[in-house]
């Protein structure tokens, strides 16, 4: 049972994107569309799931004082694998995200997850925690690039629907990833704290009667 | 001349925070009090300057060795012993320095502009000294920015901002806006 709850925490209750706020500069700069989010977002994946396996097999092994060390090189390398992948095959991805895939190394979500997680747990629970955080990460980015590609561009990976005349430029520039990001973190927060609401209500209802 | 282009693009036009999006965590983390915010950028300008500098030598012997895959792992472990060397030396050296600096120090190596400028610098295959401009005009602009987000984020604290924007959301909002001021200067500067 407690397996099934390392994959589904991260997606909505505790995203690293909208919840713990990790990892916001690529969350930025690469969701100007939806195809360049998702592309992002399955790197990251990739290499967090990677990067658990990895550190949570080693956990033993590695010397307390100097774990940090340790899994930045692991990270890196995955990274360096993940890169040079993306160049071989997916060439054009790979250009419009530019300095963003080696970046992925100094991600806190991967540092995050190495330390919280993998470090403690067992390779199976780490694959499904990476496979989990990865996938919450990948489908915040996913909600943020299909946002702006909508406002900005009139069109949803790819597929243009908008007439020119409504299209928000402005959307697809940099205070257009600031807005779009404040207003969602606002929109979670919202509906977190109406769930609160309902509940202490609920609470006190109970204790009257 | 291409010096003094460098410099302002990277400061006013390339904004690492507002435009780049390098070193957001930082900019949103430590931005709450002045005091925190000018030692942080204190310690970013110092760090980034040295390890352009040094990232340019490791780059050229990476490549002369055909070895350019390396970069990623090579630049992060350099950054990460630099920060280290920086804070021993600064704590032997000047001991009043250090209690201002000292828990910027650590926080720099997760900071994406560090490592971010070292791989612009590689990519751009700027010169020595362009290298070493470019690394320091990134840090000034991070620095501007950031203490510019601080005095506002000062301000605000007396503001009256709805519940579900405090925090995080409102200094997001606030961000995209200084954002929009530096889009004023795109097309100033054309490298």
């Amino acid at each position: 049972m407690a397996d099934i709850k390392n994959l589904t925490k991260g997606l909505i209750k505790e995203n690293p994107l909208f919840i713990q706020v990790l990892g916001t500069c690529p969350a930025l700069a690469t969701t100007t569309n939806a195809k360049n989010a998702l592309g992002m977002g399955v790197a990251v994946i990739a290499v967090l799931v990677l990067s658990n396996i990895v550190i949570s097999v080693i956990r033993k092994m590695v010397p307390n004082k100097i774990r940090i060390p340790i899994f930045i090189v692991v990270i890196a390398s995955f990274v360096t694998m993940i890169d040079l992948l993306m160049h071989a095959f997916t060439y054009d991805l790979w250009k419009v995200l530019g300095i963003f895939i080696p970046l992925i190394v100094v991600n806190c979500v991967l540092m995050g997850r190495a330390e919280a997680f993998a470090s403690k747990n067992g390779v199976v629970d780490s694959i499904l925690d990476g496979i989990g955080m990865g996938g919450g990460y990948a489908l915040a980015l996913f909600v943020m690039g299909s946002i702006r590609e909508i406002l900005g561009n009139g069109s949803w990976l790819g597929l243009s629907f908008l007439p020119q005349a409504f299209k928000m430029y402005i959307f697809i520039l940099p205070p257009g990833a600031f807005i779009t990001f404040g207003i969602l973190i606002a929109v979670i927060n919202a509906i977190n704290l109406r769930k609160e609401k309902i509940e202490k209500e609920k609470k006190k209802a109970g204790e009257t009667k | 001349m291409r010096l003094l282009l460098i410099f302002i693009s990277a400061v006013l036009i390339n904004n690492f925070v507002l435009s780049r999006f390098l070193g957001i965590c930082p900019f949103l983390g430590v931005s709450k009090k002045m005091d925190s915010a000018v030692g942080m950028s204190i310690a970013v300008i110092f760090v980034i300057t040295l390890s352009s500098a040094l990232t340019w030598f490791l780059n050229q012997l990476l490549i002369s060795l055909g070895l350019g895959f390396l970069t990623i792992i090579v630049f992060i472990l350099v950054i990460a012993v630099l920060v280290q060397f920086v804070e021993f030396f600064i704590k032997k050296t000047s001991p009043s320095l250090y209690q201002g600096l000292g828990i910027y120090l650590p926080l720099i190596t997760t900071n994406c502009a560090v490592l971010g400028v070292a791989l612009i610098n590689s990519q751009q295959n700027y010169s020595f000294i362009e290298s070493v401009v470019n690394g320091f005009s990134s840090a000034v602009g991070f620095s501007m920015a950031l203490i510019i987000f601080a005095a506002i984020r000062e301000r605000m604290e007396f503001s009256d901002v709805p519940a579900p924007f405090k925090g995080t959301a409102i200094s997001l909002i606030t961000a995209s806006l200084l954002s929009l001021a530096f889009m004023g200067f795109s097309g100033l500067v054309k490298l």
